[in-house]
């Protein structure tokens, strides 16, 4: 749980992202502000066209964004910077991605992909020093060292996915964006990387950002969530606040669509539809409890603080 | 009592590739009731998606062999039907849902088009009462302005309204079995709830029989009647929604179980996992396929493959543990404790 008081890593100040032409953008990200703290794990969900993935890409800036701040460790991440600045920065932040087909490359060894952080960054230049590296990060994912030498399509999806962490651990990074990690992975297969993920967190002491759409595995990794929908953060707080004490309609419309392996509850489930309200621009973010804010004119939080 | 429409003898599928002779599923058996659900989980290359498509005949011979077996749909065996006798039966009395609508629709044809085409080819009707009934079909699946959406291709729609599509196209001839593979595995949680919904009320109204295949455990939890976990080309347990849930006794269901986290785990415990990967079934292991990944397996395990044990009238189980000469292994205890959860809020909520 995230301490008060505890350093903040990674500061977003309203975050724009828009794509298309000027005169008529596609708002994909539309002023959004958010906090991380050192050592928490932050969840972003919401449905497909959100958002999430592209605040994801923005912040580690696959992106050049359109407005905002974006301020990690605290450095403006998207400020023109040298060459070197940026290396510097790109140690710090790594991600991984959704598909582990797709995010490898085939030509390339195990070995090869998570050494070639490595060669761009010049460290371990010594083979033999090189090489143990690269076998302490297999064995970190749950890999040993016979699979440097095989190729993307020698492993299984679960063990591709390891090769992804591997590779974004394998310049010690302080941050990890991970985007939909376990979406293409097997129910059990999911397990394995969720558990992966959550035990070198506390051996390394990383902050995720975990971006998804399985609230049931966001709650479960998460210390605090995002709810973010058409652009926008609507709620934002604990985890457990945000799935036992929801205020938004859109989260708790959310929240009702889980199906849970319990078929008796399930039975009896009732979903919320949701109808999105239009807000003005005094809309902004109010203070419902403790690290629990809500996107909202005063009138409307006030009457969904009501109905809580 | 009501009627059994689908029963599966024995089933048994290969493939052949390069690397030797796919089992891909191994005998398989079971049944389905007239407006029942059954649900087929498991992994991916569990056989499941092979298992729905060889009961539709969708597996092209070769590289397939349907090995052995019976499919008796309505008492009829669908194994040695010619092409031209199945193309009779798919579409018509047994209909599919694909996964991913995007693929499944024809993006060079109207909607309106692609539902009439069905209607057309099984039923004797004219052009006029066919694109009455598709109308009256996207009414059905909740399409609004039917009217509209029939002169418009799928790249108008959005996900959700595509699967809409796709079922209305199944429901077009008014099937008897309806076959969904994964239909909600590429939608967005809100609108998967949706769907889900959509094909309960088709079936209370049309009692239609549908067989639901899946890895998400909690929509097998809303839709299913029974429930047939896969495995390695088999079915390793099979009951009712109730037996599996709450009464797991495979160890293979257990891990299913555990390796899903619950809104209510406490975050510091580390999920139950699964450990290793399925089995190559070009070379199916002796004994028992999940041996290798069973913390439970017993030497018997790996020489002799256990047979369908059966716990209750409507429960079977494919594990040695169910021997009554083999220990009891109490159930491990993140996946006792979340059961116990659910029935303490199940009498809550009776109160």
């Amino acid at each position: 749980m995230t301490k008060s008081g505890a350093k903040k890593v990674l500061e977003i100040k309203n975050l724009k992202q828009h794509f298309g032409s000027a005169s008529n953008p596609i708002k994909a990200v539309d002023g959004i502000s958010f906090d991380v703290y050192e050592g928490e794990t932050l969840g972003l969900v919401g449905e497909s066209g959100c958002g999430k993935s592209t605040t994801g890409r923005s912040i580690i800036r696959l992106y050049d964004i359109t407005d905002g701040e974006i301020i990690f460790d605290g450095e403006n991440v998207h400020g023109t910077k040298s060459k070197n600045d940026l290396k510097k920065f790109n140690r710090q932040m790594q991600m991984i991605f959704q598909d582990p087909y797709a995010s490898l490359n085939p030509r390339m060894t195990a070995g090869e992909i998570i050494s070639e952080g490595f060669t761009i960054h010049g460290l371990y230049k010594d083979k033999k020093e090189r090489r143990e590296k690269v076998n302490q990060l297999l064995e970190a994912v749950g890999l040993n060292k016979e699979h440097a030498n095989r190729y993307a399509h020698e492993f299984s999806g679960g063990q591709r996915q390891r090769i992804g962490i591997a590779r974004a651990l394998s310049l010690d990074p302080k941050f990890i964006i991970a985007d939909e990690p376990i979406s293409a992975l097997d129910v059990s297969i999911q397990a394995q990387v969720v558990n992966l993920l959550k035990q070198l967190q506390k051996e390394r002491g990383l902050t995720y950002l975990f971006i998804a759409h399985d609230l049931s595995m966001v709650k479960y990794i998460s210390d605090r969530i995002a709810v973010m929908y058409r652009g926008k953060i609507m709620e934002i707080g604990k985890a457990d606040d945000i799935y036992n004490h929801p205020v938004h309609p859109y989260t708790k419309s959310l929240l009702s669509a889980i199906p849970l392996p319990d078929p008796m509850s399930e039975k009896r489930r009732q979903r919320i539809a949701y109808k999105h309200t239009e807000v003005d621009d005094s809309a902004t973010y109010h203070e419902v409890g403790d690290q629990h804010y809500v996107y909202g004119t005063a009138d409307l939080v006030k009457t969904w603080i009501a109905d809580r | 009592m009501s009627k059994t429409i689908l029963e599966v003898k024995d089933l048994k599928i290969n493939f052949k590739t390069y690397a030797g002779l796919v089992h891909a599923v191994r005998g398989v058996n079971f049944d389905l009731k007239e407006g029942e659900t059954l649900a087929i989980v498991g992994e991916s290359g569990s056989g499941k998606s092979v298992t729905s498509n060889a009961l539709m005949k969708l597996i092209p011979q070769p590289p397939g062999i349907y090995e052995s077996g019976q499919i008796l749909f309505n008492g009829r065996d669908l194994v040695p039907l010619s092409d031209k006798e199945m193309s009779k039966i798919r579409g018509n009395e047994i209909a599919m849902i694909f996964q991913d609508p995007m693929t499944s629709l024809n993006p060079t044809m109207k909607v309106g088009r692609q539902i009439t085409e069905v209607i057309l080819q099984h039923k004797k009707v004219s052009k006029a009462d066919a694109k009455k009934r598709a109308i009256e079909l996207l009414t059905q699946v909740g399409i609004p302005f039917p009217e509209k959406r029939y002169n418009q291709y799928p790249h108008e729609f959005s996900g959700g309204m595509r699967q809409r599509v796709v079922i209305a196209i199944a429901l077009a001839a008014d099937p008897k079995l309806l076959i969904a593979d994964e239909p909600t595995t590429a939608l967005d949680v809100t609108i998967q709830a949706q769907i889900l919904e959509l094909m309960k009320e088709i079936q209370k109204n049309s009692k239609t029989s549908i067989i639901f295949i899946t890895h998400d455990l909690g929509v097998v939890a809303n839709i299913a009647d029974r429930v047939a976990v896969m495995y390695a080309g088999q079915i390793v347990e099979y009951g009712t929604v109730n037996d599996i849930f709450y009464n797991p006794k495979h160890p293979y269901t257990w891990g299913l179980l555990g390796s899903m986290p619950d809104l209510d785990n406490d975050t510091d415990e580390l999920l139950r996992t699964i450990p290793g990967s399925p089995p190559d079934l070009t070379n199916p292991p002796k004994g028992d396929a999940f041996a290798a990944r069973n913390e439970f397996a017993m030497a018997i395990d790996y020489e002799q493959e256990p047979p369908m044990f059966q716990v209750s009238e409507t429960h079977f189980a494919k594990t040695w543990l169910m021997h009554p000469d083999a220990p009891k292994i109490p159930l491990p205890d993140e996946v006792a404790k979340r059961i116990e959860g659910y029935l303490a809020k199940e009498a809550q909520s009776n109160d």
